[in-house]
């Protein structure tokens, strides 16, 4: 007893580091793979109301260009409505039921916290679990698209962000309609890579690239970037570099996209043997 | 001792907002993140109790982290760091010891030895922490890089502050 007090105490400052040490890489592994523990829920939200104070101030100090990108939002939508109403087309049945022929609805949310430098990026929204978000829900801006919901807590929810190397979101030419995986490689944050496009697509610089709406995650067409450039890869495809349209240094309003149709597509095509 | 307490609870206040709020938020190109909360770690007084040290750093470390969503990583680091303090210490120690009352700092040890004390130690600490950040990805030359220039910026971020602001 005697000699293991001692050795207690030569060797305390080795024996408490390797403790701490242990300790701090079992947070690490705990945090990396299961995103929903209780202990990171609870920093989330600590983590959450933290930054919604700290993001109240920063918003009073880009009010002036949050309003001209609103604006220039609501100038589009109200252009689209009023393109549709002249086609004649039947707004009222949309009212009665909505789930007859709309596939998605928006959910306004602003972003309380953001990162762009590292290898795995994530976004906080300010909504949560009671404002309906769920997982594999799509964010958009209005600028393009911008990630994928991963945890949900009450109040607040992070999303997967585009510049995040695990993500790859499914995205077509707008041209042409070819498609392939869009991935970020973990350089610069203003660029990605679409994949897969066949070598007898012409892809030219300058050219709309789009979800497909394949994912049942995103609605088709909504903006992703533009072609800035591209180079055969393997002898067979096209690897497309995009410039993507979402500023994500500067990201603030967002919208979390729920598709309402998304169990009834999933379970259709769970139905179909897999044969790759 | 008991005189300095306040001072350095609120340096370790500074230094955490400091780095959560501006340095974290700022991106100097794509791949530097300067690190400049070790400075606590660094200007700890020399007589500090080593496992002081190292309940410190992990307090430090995890206090970063939850506000960096990387809970753990700045712990370990900072951990790996304040371990290595005392080694390092004793290494660049003066021919005459180190005399009471003073600090490890520039006023009373020189900037040659400031530089070379701090120096190792925001690189240790850099070179654990983009490691352990990438984790599963094998980028081991980009991360070097990384790690590097992102030590470099940290030091020279570190010695301005100590050089202009006298404590």
């Amino acid at each position: 007893m005697q000699n293991l007090l001692r050795f207690l105490l030569r060797y305390h400052f080795t024996l408490l580091f390797v403790l701490l040490e242990v300790l701090a890489f079992l947070l690490i592994l705990q945090n990396n793979n299961y995103q929903n523990t209780r202990f990171v829920e609870f920093t989330r939200n600590l983590e959450g109301s933290f930054y919604q104070k700290t993001m109240k101030v920063e918003q009073y100090l880009n009010l002036r260009e949050k309003n001209r990108q609103l604006a220039e939002e609501n100038e589009e939508l109200r252009n689209y409505i009023a393109a549709h109403l002249q086609t004649g087309e039947d707004t009222f049945r949309r009212q009665v039921d909505t789930t007859y022929d709309q596939q998605y609805s928006y959910l306004a949310t602003r972003v309380i916290n953001n990162s762009v430098n590292k290898q795995h990026n994530y976004i906080t929204l300010d909504k949560g679990r009671y404002d309906g978000v769920k997982p594999e829900m799509g964010v958009v801006s209005g600028q393009g698209i911008v990630g994928v919901v991963r945890g949900v807590s009450e109040h607040f929810s992070t999303a997967i962000s585009l510049l995040n190397s695990e993500l790859r979101v499914s995205a077509k030419l707008a041209g042409s309609g070819y498609y392939g995986p869009l991935q970020w490689n973990g350089g610069d944050y203003r660029y990605a890579k679409l994949g897969d496009i066949p070598l007898h697509a012409s892809v030219h610089e300058g050219d709309t690239v789009m979800t497909s709406g394949y994912s049942a995650i995103f609605p088709e067409g909504v903006l992703i970037g533009f072609v800035e450039g591209y180079e055969e890869k393997g002898g067979r495809f096209y690897e497309v570099d995009v410039k993507l349209s979402t500023d994500f240094k500067r990201l603030s309003h967002v919208y979390v996209v729920k598709n309402l149709l998304k169990e009834e597509q999933d379970s259709l095509e769970s139905k179909i043997p897999a044969n790759d | 001792m008991i005189n300095y307490l306040p001072r350095y609870i609120l340096t370790f206040l500074i230094l955490v907002l400091v780095q959560v709020l501006l340095l974290n938020n700022v991106q100097f190109s794509g791949y530097l993140n300067p690190y400049i909360y070790v400075l606590f770690i660094l200007s700890l007084p020399f007589e500090t109790p080593k496992w002081a040290l190292l309940v410190l750093a992990f307090i430090l470390g995890i206090t970063i982290d939850l506000f960096a969503h990387t809970v753990g990583m700045h712990a370990s680091a900072t951990l790996f760091m304040a371990f290595l303090r005392p080694a390092i210490l004793r290494s660049l120690e003066p021919r005459d010891g180190y005399q009471l009352e003073t600090y490890p700092s520039i006023r009373d040890y020189g900037l040659n030895w400031y530089f070379r004390y701090a120096g190792i130690l925001i690189l240790l600490h850099h070179l654990f922490l983009f490691y352990v950040e990438v984790f599963k990805i094998d980028l081991f030359f980009q991360t070097l890089s990384r790690a590097l220039l992102s030590g470099l910026l940290s030091l020279v971020l570190i010695l301005l502050i100590k050089l202009f602001i006298k404590k």
